[in-house]
């Protein structure tokens, strides 16, 4: 039945490219609904004179020098792949038309 | 030699410098622990006992040449699951990497690998680290040593029960918001989560990457300060790295071991104390007080008013963080590929189908609520709010070191409770981490150390907090602590765990 936290949660799941079968969509629908009303207290202390923080601690930008590393064994990360080609990577289709 | 099990990593690095036992004996004793055991707790998720074995003997070998070692060579560690271990499967407790074996190390298993500690195996967790129990896992639960129907914490429950069941001296935990310290709190055992940054973070399979931090997981606090000296140190492959020298972590917990605490000041956080907290567990901790004032340490209460605002700020920047760190995990490079049973195998329907069948309740559960704290519209009043609460914590945080050198709480205000019993409530799961995780928000280092056991019989945890990058105050005040109680009880406190049925 679609009720506006369930069409909510249909929207997510899409954005997140995750499938969910319609017993999960009922239940996230109802969990998300509780969860996210207790987590938007935040508001109440978040006050426009307050600066956001993103990182624990000061971070500056890093860099390293600019010299070749020995990268990952190509065949070793191959072997792991679910599909693999011609050394590379063996993918589905990208574009949703007919090829 | 069953017994050598039972030592502390620190006694059994004394003994194999000694000569007088061998690494492969050591090593051999936690594999059977580990087979007669690990049925019934389910501490590990693969052990890998070959390897364990070739990298003993290579260290045996190299001590009767003379050759220098590390101190903790040939001592035995597991590691926890989520940790890449080049040529060891490595899944996260998720179905969706079954059968992984990743091509490389994370930094901090090169560092093990170089000291020659023999990797006993992976250990069990929450999927990607999502949970405070160890039910998430994909491949069943891990059972708390001191009582094999209740949960080991979470998501490390795996690391603190092998090491609480002597089936490894030393693990390796994770921490995004109490993964190493609540599961040490409920296992008897002690947990450390570093300052951020005083661990390299590469090769952690990431939860949230502005919280996650990797420690020890032991028996003992020297333990845990001897295994984060080894693991800690600036690593260019982590952006995040401290560069600042690893602390003299081992010689400050010695101090503490011979109960130096005098003038040391110490903050009690008002907000983690009172409600939702068990009456044992206040106790327990109040007693850890009264011998730390006993010893000359000074004790005030200290108010972080915006703790209160902590868990709700995590669940917000959590899920936010980890809905784009698991978007690696799309079916085409690693792992799982689904291909959807109707209709066009596009890519975008391929990473659908992949992670609908791969990923576990609670991942999707934290995905879909940190894609909607991100989604346009929400932003501002979710994300955006809650790391400006990040801000207010880590004011309340600078105010109260200003104060005081630490900070203590209990670790959790429960003691472990019965598997199942929290499943079906999300809300009520994500509050046995309500004390941990402002520690995490602030990036600043915590540990537990056990605090006695509760009036159910189950071991509590007292937790102690530093400033970023005095991470060596954690094991002054944790060894005192553990050495004054230890004195009051005869015995560390897993003597009192009851023996586990060893199967032939």
């Amino acid at each position: 039945m679609s009720t506006p936290w369930r069409d909510e949660v249909a929207r997510v799941a899409g954005l997140a490219r995750i499938d969910l079968k319609p017993d999960e969509l009922d239940r996230l629908a109802g969990e998300l609904e509780v969860i996210v009303q207790s987590v938007a207290r935040v508001s109440e202390v978040a006050t426009p004179d307050v600066p956001a923080t993103s990182h624990p601690l000061p971070l500056s930008n890093v860099f390293r020098a600019d010299v070749p590393e020995t990268p990952l064994v190509r065949d070793e990360v191959l072997a792991q792949a679910p599909a693999a080609e011609d050394g590379k990577f063996l993918v589905p289709q990208i574009l949703g038309e007919d090829a | 030699m069953s017994d050598l099990t039972r030592l502390s990593a620190a006694d059994l690095a004394q003994k194999l410098t000694n000569g007088e036992v061998s690494s492969v004996e050591a090593t051999q004793a936690h594999l059977d622990r580990i087979a007669a055991v690990d049925g019934p707790v389910h501490a590990f998720l693969h052990v890998s006992s070959d390897e364990a074995l070739a990298t003993a003997k290579g260290v045996d070998e190299a001590r009767s040449k003379g050759e220098e070692l590390h101190p903790l060579a040939g001592v035995p560690i597991a590691v926890k699951d989520v940790v890449v271990t080049r040529g060891l499967p490595t899944t996260a407790g998720s179905r969706i990497l079954e059968g992984w074996i990743p091509p490389y190390d994370a930094t901090l298993v090169t560092k093990i690998k170089a000291a020659r500690l023999p990797i006993l195996g992976k250990t069990n967790m929450d999927e990607f680290a999502m949970g405070s129990s160890t039910e998430h896992s994909g491949y069943g639960n891990t059972h708390n040593p001191w009582d094999l129907d209740r949960i080991p914490g979470g998501s490390g429950g795996g690391s603190a029960a092998a090491v609480a069941a002597y089936e490894a001296p030393l693990a390796i935990g994770t921490d995004t918001g109490g993964s190493i310290r609540q599961p040490a709190a409920v296992t008897g055992t002690v947990g450390v989560k570093p300052t951020y940054g005083s661990v390299s973070r590469y090769g952690l399979i990431a939860l949230a990457s502005s919280l996650d931090q990797a420690g020890p997981v032991t028996r003992t606090v020297l333990d845990a300060a001897l295994l984060h000296e080894l693991i800690a140190g600036h690593d260019p492959h982590d952006s995040t790295s401290l560069t600042d020298p690893v602390g003299a972590f081992a010689d400050e917990a010695r101090r503490g071991l011979a109960g130096d605490v005098k003038g040391v000041r110490i903050g009690v956080v008002k907000e983690l104390s009172g409600e939702g907290y068990q009456p044992g567990v206040l106790a327990r901790f109040e007693e850890s007080l009264d011998l730390l004032r006993e010893a000359g340490a000074e004790i005030v209460e200290v108010s972080c008013p915006h703790f209160d605002y902590a868990l709700a700020a995590y669940y917000l920047i959590l899920p936010a963080e980890a809905s784009s760190n698991l978007a690696k995990f799309d079916g085409m490079r690693y792992g799982l590929r689904v291909e959807p049973t109707d209709g066009p195998a596009t890519a975008e329907r391929v990473m659908a189908a992949t992670r609908g069948q791969g990923f576990g309740d609670e991942v999707k559960r934290r995905i879909i609520l940190g894609t909607y704290a991100l989604s346009a519209g929400y932003y501002d009043a979710y994300y955006g709010s809650a790391q400006k609460v990040r801000t207010l914590i880590q004011r309340d945080f600078a105010a109260a070191f200003e104060k005081v050198d630490v900070l203590v709480s209990p670790t959790a205000p429960t003691t472990a409770f019965k598997l199942g019993e929290k499943l079906d409530d999300p809300l009520a799961m994500y509050l046995n981490d309500v004390a941990t995780i402002p520690v995490n928000l602030a990036g600043v280092p915590g540990m537990s150390v056990p605090s006695g056991l509760s009036d159910d019989g189950l071991p509590a945890g007292f937790q102690v907090i530093a400033p970023a990058r005095e991470d060596a105050r954690l094991y002054r005040v944790g060894a005192a602590v553990e050495a004054f109680l230890e004195a009051r009880w005869g015995a560390p406190i897993l003597t009192k765990a009851p023996e586990l049925e060893v199967s032939k």
